[in-house]
């Protein structure tokens, strides 16, 4: 078990669902009601730092239970130099939280990193998960038209949506 | 010998007789005027057969025109995605009669390879299309004889003045009442 993963579980305790390491990329799952004190302590606590949201993005693991997965990645990245003491610690994380299919939604990290709004937005337009207090939760890419989530598993290929043509 | 025949005979080789229809599609067919609409790696293609080299010039297409009100031929050249879609058809409706469109490549014709949530399966669910170019892309030859098969049915088509609406009022295209781009 590397470092950053032991102080994680000494700090975090029963937080952490399981972690492990591979090849030095570490890797925590988080519960989902959770996840927004677990984020809030990985940023602020000086053992962290990680004041970089790099990714967020979902899986669907279709017949598990919980379906999806959201996927945070973060970074601890120099931002700018504070005298002596370095401000990153230059290090990272993936973080995962299990999302079940009903209800489909975990809370909003958009507070913590600003960042996270558009990736947000990005999973609830091709995943249909919801982010609790993200205040624009609204699809980015696709139109408002659209019907269903295109990344699910479920989504039939060669499903035709209403706007355009041709019908099915 | 008729009177029609007299003036023919006396005024020899100083003019020629047609009918309207005619000469006005031959002077159409050597005067595309046309608006590239170019969304994917067909516009490669696209440039290479109107670069010197393939020289759509030769067959009075050279002209793009970048306002569709001042196009005639309208090729669609890429992919059309959902987003794109009610831009094209708008693109379309902008231009005056008479006009034409041309489906350059696969994913114009029917999506090409792309049969998923995003893509339109072929232009002609929006547009009506005169000719189609398969290919991916397209070679230039093949785009050569799609313009000149397109000239053809230029030269062919009956009534030169009738609107072209007329002619596509019974296919059954979906309308896009909201702009979703």
């Amino acid at each position: 078990m590397s470092d950053l993963l032991q102080a994680i579980e000494e700090k975090l305790g029963d937080a952490v669902e399981d972690s492990h390491a591979y090849r030095g990329d570490d890797t925590i799952l988080v519960s989902h009601d959770r996840v927004l004190e677990v984020m809030q302590t990985l940023k602020d606590d000086s053992s962290f730092r990680f004041n970089m949201l790099i990714d967020l993005t979902a899986v669907d693991y279709l017949g598990r239970d919980p379906r999806f997965e959201v996927v945070y990645h973060l970074g601890s990245v120099e931002v700018e130099a504070r005298g002596s003491e370095p401000s990153s610690l230059r290090h990272r994380l993936r973080v995962k939280s299990g999302v079940a299919e009903v209800p489909c939604e975990i809370d909003s990290v958009t507070s913590i990193w600003p960042a996270a709004n558009w990736m947000e937005r990005e999973v609830f337009d091709f995943y249909g998960i919801r982010f609790k207090g993200h205040d624009d939760m609204r699809r980015i890419l696709l139109y408002e038209e659209f019907q269903g989530h295109p990344l699910r598993k479920d989504y039939p290929k060669e499903r035709r949506q209403p706007l355009i043509g041709p019908r099915n | 010998m008729s009177e029609k025949q007299e003036i023919l005979r006396q005024g020899d080789d100083s003019f020629v007789t047609t009918r309207v229809d005619s000469v006005v599609n031959w002077g159409r067919k050597y005067s595309f005027f046309l608006y590239p609409f170019v969304t994917a790696c067909c516009g490669m293609e696209f440039m290479s057969v109107a670069g010197p080299r393939y020289d759509l010039d030769r067959f009075g297409a050279a002209l793009p025109r970048f306002s569709p009100r001042q196009a005639d031929l309208l090729m669609v050249v890429g992919t059309i995605s959902h987003r794109q879609a009610p831009i094209l058809k708008k693109v379309y409706d902008q231009m005056a009669e008479p006009k034409w469109v041309v489906a350059f490549g696969a994913c114009t014709c029917s999506g090409g390879p792309y049969n998923n949530y995003s893509t339109v399966q072929g232009i002609d669910t929006i547009v009506p299309v005169d000719i189609y170019i398969p290919g991916c892309p397209p070679r230039p030859e093949a785009v050569l004889d799609g313009l000149m098969k397109l000239q053809d049915k230029v030269q062919g088509s009956p009534g030169w003045s009738r609107p072209r609406h007329q002619e596509t009022a019974d296919l059954d295209l979906p309308i896009i009442e909201k702009p979703v781009a």
